[in-house]
């Protein structure tokens, strides 16, 4: 195939008639002569970009949490040390609080597996092509309007005064205290996150050929065995891919737990001695926590075959 | 893809059906009451609403730090784009046409800023620029902005083009070189208009993402005040509520925009996706299953 | 690790270098280089600032002392509302000082500023109404280091006890209800977000627990401290939500979600201007509070515009304006006058206004240090102890 165009490269040199083509021309070929130099050119800004920016900044995160803050001036002491670290197992207040985020976080995950399913399965394999265009827009809509807007709609709607208990007083069910609470938060997120979760859900399912559901039902299945059996297993590395969005911007937020929650996450924490403390190496040693899940969430999902319904 | 031999029973049929209509209500009815109360005349935010009004619509029209939030965000969301249209197409090139060591982690590593959680990558910026600032003078403003925006809008446009290059026939090329063209010609006349509207799309989505984004962007920032900060700093002053849901409902009917262009434009590819989804590249497989006739 | 071990050695050095510029342009501010007069003004002014301490009309258009400002003196303001004294510090440093040209600092703050070397030295002869400052502000130790004034005072007040009038009765008075377990408001009270608000712990004991024998609330022995953190970990499941921006509290007292807590009387006043059935008091045990000063960055890059903009809120007419919005009490006392010509006898007897002893009364913000200020010597615990207290009742939650 190299050899090829580097044939057919040669054959087309033909004198060009100005300098700038000639130039061009002298470039291009040289380009197209060596294939490193063409990949240096187009793999170059962003690796840069990448390293040097991206992981780079990682890298100082990490390097960061291992200095620590004078409790005088409230500077940044570059000494070596695993103060931060020490303090981040002593204190049970941060392991509480990282339990805390991660249980949330999971059971965010859970619910919008739980929800994703029906809707997904229902557009992948029920509704008309029609319906199943509309409702896939349906679904990625919410995601095109603000997050913080989205936010603040349920700080409203679950205060004591707002639409929730209006409606609840409506239908006679009496009223209940949701705002600000752990269960505001298990809805918010919940609501967020759905719509990445249903989106690969939506995809996996698609992509079963109707012939091995047919098959499982020819063979005398019901459609409950053949959801359980066939339907689901195929589906699961998708369902994993899905997760793993709901599971990290769970993890990673502090807006809404400030906005819509009564409780801290590792977020508001870190957060908090940015913004406020100023206690930086000690932020950088707790971002290492949320990383390290997520990071260990990504190799299980790894195993789950996720990444290969990637 | 026909669904007339749907094997499921009535009752799932009908279960799945309700179920659906549920979760779509779920998803809709905030929309819906954050755009009545952008009409409620009171500054409490009680329900039901006491009136309907327009009254804060004309204030909101009169707030100069609305429209200087809105510039900083479009500046920051252009100049995000333009980063990442051009790095990201770069690497799908790369990636798509040469063998090299590495060349599996390139996607992964494109991911991490979003796949990590948020406040990981805002942290670690924020060393970076704290870190820039003490070595070389560095300090907070548009530019980090675009920096730390472009950093996870890359991967959007990454995978929109490689996607689209993927389903481009090399034949193509081989073809334009055999006619004489050079590689300049051949880009020109024939891959940039192939995967003109892949990029449209993802630059569509990458700018969307760096809009609405302030989970890191709050650690990037400093006092340069985006959109989504304009809106956090005012949803903590009792008074600017109604502005606040004014803004929200304006930016609620104009992002219906960019979906219906981003429809349009990915509908081949039945791109119905969104920003971090957009990452997500088993819609784009399912999506050209579902282009075969 | 060699190449570690150098590249720390220059990062450091060139800290110090840093640091050294920093001191030398900070002692060039003090002394004798005081400005004699304001020079021409700049074109901006970025400032940090309590919510409801900068109006623009945006809230109100008869609230508004920003826009006359700006029209006389070109000096266009940018405001940054921030809700603890720790974020007003650390905004401060941003940008090695240069993003800020002045805060509204309270005063455990202040000495933070000063002792960093964030603020400069003001020369108080450019502010003409300083004269008229309340006696005990004059020269108080939170913005005064031997006779150096770091900034000019604008307004003071207690953390009252809010409540809902329709809901609460009888009518509180004391901080009992928000303390004891024992409340029958458990669930819909309001604390303040801010390790500072271990100081209201202390207050509640220094009134109900003499045995542990507090005598300054910002001066805590460690068993002092426990004794404080122990109340607050009492409280912590009772409270509904630990505010630090006011609509986290304004909003569930609008709801009815929320009842009772210590408030600032913007939030009071923010309520009963949407007529919300709400009432403050000072209970009988007293209460913390604030007195919080104009400081200027040391580096900032608009030091003209921020001297008109202390000149322009000492005046006795802003300070009334400020001080009927807000609800604090104006730190001028030729604006009492006019205070009392607005809002009848409630200058005196809400506001307090011109009255030193009320002033000496409230317990003010001030940062806690390891040295107590009395004859105990460094016993006490400092704020990066409270800060680590405060976290640990804030996790619980």
């Amino acid at each position: 195939m190299a050899e090829t165009l580097r044939r057919t490269g040669e054959r087309l040199a033909a004198p060009p008639p100005s300098a700038v083509r000639r130039l061009r021309h002298a470039v291009g070929g040289f380009l197209y002569r060596v294939p490193a130099a063409r990949l240096a050119l187009l793999l170059g800004p962003i690796l840069l970009w990448m390293v040097v920016i991206y992981l780079g900044s990682l890298g100082l995160l990490f390097i960061t949490s291992f200095w620590r803050q004078d409790s005088v001036t409230g500077a940044i002491v570059q000494n070596w040390g695993l103060t931060n670290y020490r303090f981040l197992v002593q204190e049970e207040v941060y392991r509480t609080i990282a339990i805390r985020t991660v249980g949330i976080a999971l059971a965010v995950t859970v619910t919008d597996i739980v929800l994703a399913i029906p809707i997904a399965y229902y557009a992948a394999r029920i509704a008309s092509s029609r319906v199943r265009t509309l409702l896939l827009l349906s679904i990625v809509l919410p995601l095109w309007s603000s997050y913080l807007v989205r936010v603040y709609a349920w700080r409203t709607i679950l205060s004591g005064d707002g639409v929730l208990n209006w409606s609840l007083h409506q239908l006679h069910l009496g009223s209940v205290n949701l705002g600000f609470s752990r269960w505001s938060l298990w809805i918010v997120f919940s609501y967020l996150w759905l719509p990445y979760v249903a989106l690969p859900v939506y995809a996996a399912l698609e992509r079963i050929p109707n012939s091995l559901i047919e098959a499982s039902t020819d063979l005398g299945a019901r459609w409950r065995t053949t959801f359980r059996r066939v339907i689901l297993p195929i589906a699961f590395p998708g369902i994993v891919a899905g997760s793993i969005f709901a599971f990290s911007l769970t993890l990673g937020d502090y807006i809404a737990p400030n906005l819509v929650g009564d409780t801290e996450f590792i977020g508001n924490v870190i957060y908090q001695n940015v913004g406020i403390a100023n206690n930086i190496p000690f932020a950088a040693a707790y971002a290492i926590v949320p990383a390290l899940v997520m990071g260990a969430y990504l190799l299980i999902a790894r195993q789950l075959k996720a990444f290969e319904a990637l | 893809m026909s669904r007339d031999r749907a094997i499921e029973p009535r009752s799932v049929q009908w279960g799945m059906a309700v179920v659906t209509g549920l979760v779509l209500l779920f998803l809709y009815v905030p929309l819906f009451v954050i755009m009545l109360y952008a009409f409620n005349p009171a500054r409490s935010q009680a329900w039901p609403l006491p009136g309907l009004s327009t009254r804060w619509f004309t204030a909101t029209w009169n707030n100069a730090d609305v429209r200087t939030a809105l510039l900083t965000s479009l500046k920051a969301g252009v100049g995000a784009t333009t980063l990442a249209l051009i790095l990201g197409s770069l690497a799908a090139f790369a990636v798509h046409r040469f063998r090299f060591f590495g060349r599996e982690t390139v996607s992964f590593v494109l991911i991490l800023p979003l796949a990590l959680p948020g406040i990981v990558t805002g942290m670690a910026l924020n060393s970076t620029i704290n870190l820039g600032g003490e070595l070389i003078g560095l300090s907070f403003s548009l530019w980090t902005i675009i920096i730390g925006h472009a950093t996870f809008c890359v991967v959007v446009v990454y995978n929109n083009v490689i996607a689209r290059l993927r389903r481009t026939a090399t034949s193509l090329v081989e073809a334009s070189s055999d006619l004489g063209a050079d590689g300049f010609q051949t880009f020109r006349y024939v891959i940039l208009p192939n995967i003109a509207t892949a990029l449209m799309a993802g630059g569509l989505l990458a700018f969307a993402l760096s809009f609405d984004e302030i989970i890191v962007t709050n650690f990037t920032s400093g006092s340069e005040i985006t959109l989504p900060k304009w809106i956090f700093n005012n949803l903590r002053l009792p008074n600017q509520r109604p502005v606040v849901n004014v803004v929200a409902s304006v930016l609620l009917l104009v992002s219906l925009i960019p979906v219906y262009i981003a429809q349009r434009l990915t509908q081949e590819s039945g791109g119905l996706v969104s920003g971090r989804a957009a990452v997500v590249p088993a819609i784009e497989a399912s999506a050209e299953q579902a282009a075969v006739p | 690790m060699k190449r570690y071990r150098a590249n720390l050695i220059a990062s450091t050095a060139a800290m110090l270098v840093l640091a050294a510029c920093g001191g030398t342009s900070n002692s060039a501010q003090t002394g004798s280089n005081l400005p004699q007069s304001i020079g021409p003004n700049e074109t901006a002014l970025n400032l940090i600032a309590w919510t409801g301490y900068v109006e623009s009309g945006k809230t109100d258009p008869k609230v508004d002392w920003v826009t006359p400002f700006t029209t006389a003196t070109g000096c266009k303001i940018n405001v940054k509302f921030a809700d603890t004294s720790d974020e007003m510090v650390t905004l401060m440093r941003q940008g090695g000082g240069t993003q800020y040209d002045g805060v509204s600092a309270s005063g455990d703050a202040t000495n933070r500023l000063i002792a960093h070397g964030d603020v400069a030295e003001v020369n108080t002869n450019l502010i003409p109404d300083f004269k008229d400052v309340i006696q005990s502000l004059q020269s108080p130790r939170h913005n005064t280091i031997n006779g150096h004034h770091y900034g000019v005072p604008y307004m003071y007040g207690p953390n009252v006890l809010m409540y809902n009038t329709s809901k609460v009765s009888p009518a509180p008075t004391s901080w009992k209800d928000t303390w004891e377990k024992s409340s029958p408001y458990s669930g819909k009270i309001a604390a303040y977000d801010s390790p500072i608000f271990i100081a209201d712990a202390a207050l509640y004991l220094k009134a109900h627990n003499k045995s542990l024998g507090i005598t300054d609330v910002y001066e805590l022995t460690s068993k002092q401290l426990d004794a404080a953190i122990a109340l607050l970990k009492q409280q912590a499941p009772m409270i509904k939500k630990y505010w630090a921006a006011t609509t986290d509290e304004t909003d569930p007292f609008s709801s009815g979600d929320m009842v009772i807590g210590t408030a600032w009387p913007y939030q009071v006043s923010f309520l009963k201007s949407e007529n919300k059935p709400v009432a403050a008091v000072v209970p009988s045990e007293g209460a913390t509070g604030w007195a919080d000063t104009w400081m200027m960055s040391a580096h900032a890059q608009h030091p003209n515009c921020m001297y008109q903009w202390m000149k322009w809120t000492e005046t006795a007419a802003v300070q009334d304006q400020v001080a009927e919005f807000y609800g604090a009490t104006p730190s001028n006392t030729k604006s009492c006058d006019l205070l009392r010509q607005h809002i009848g006898a409630s200058a005196d007897s809400d506001y307090h206004c011109g009255d030193n002893t009320f002033l000496k009364n409230i317990a003010l913000w001030k940062t806690p240090l390891q040295e107590c200020g009395d004859s105990r010597g460094a016993t006490c615990t400092d704020y990066t102890v409270w800060q680590q207290k405060w976290q640990e009742v804030r996790g619980t939650k």
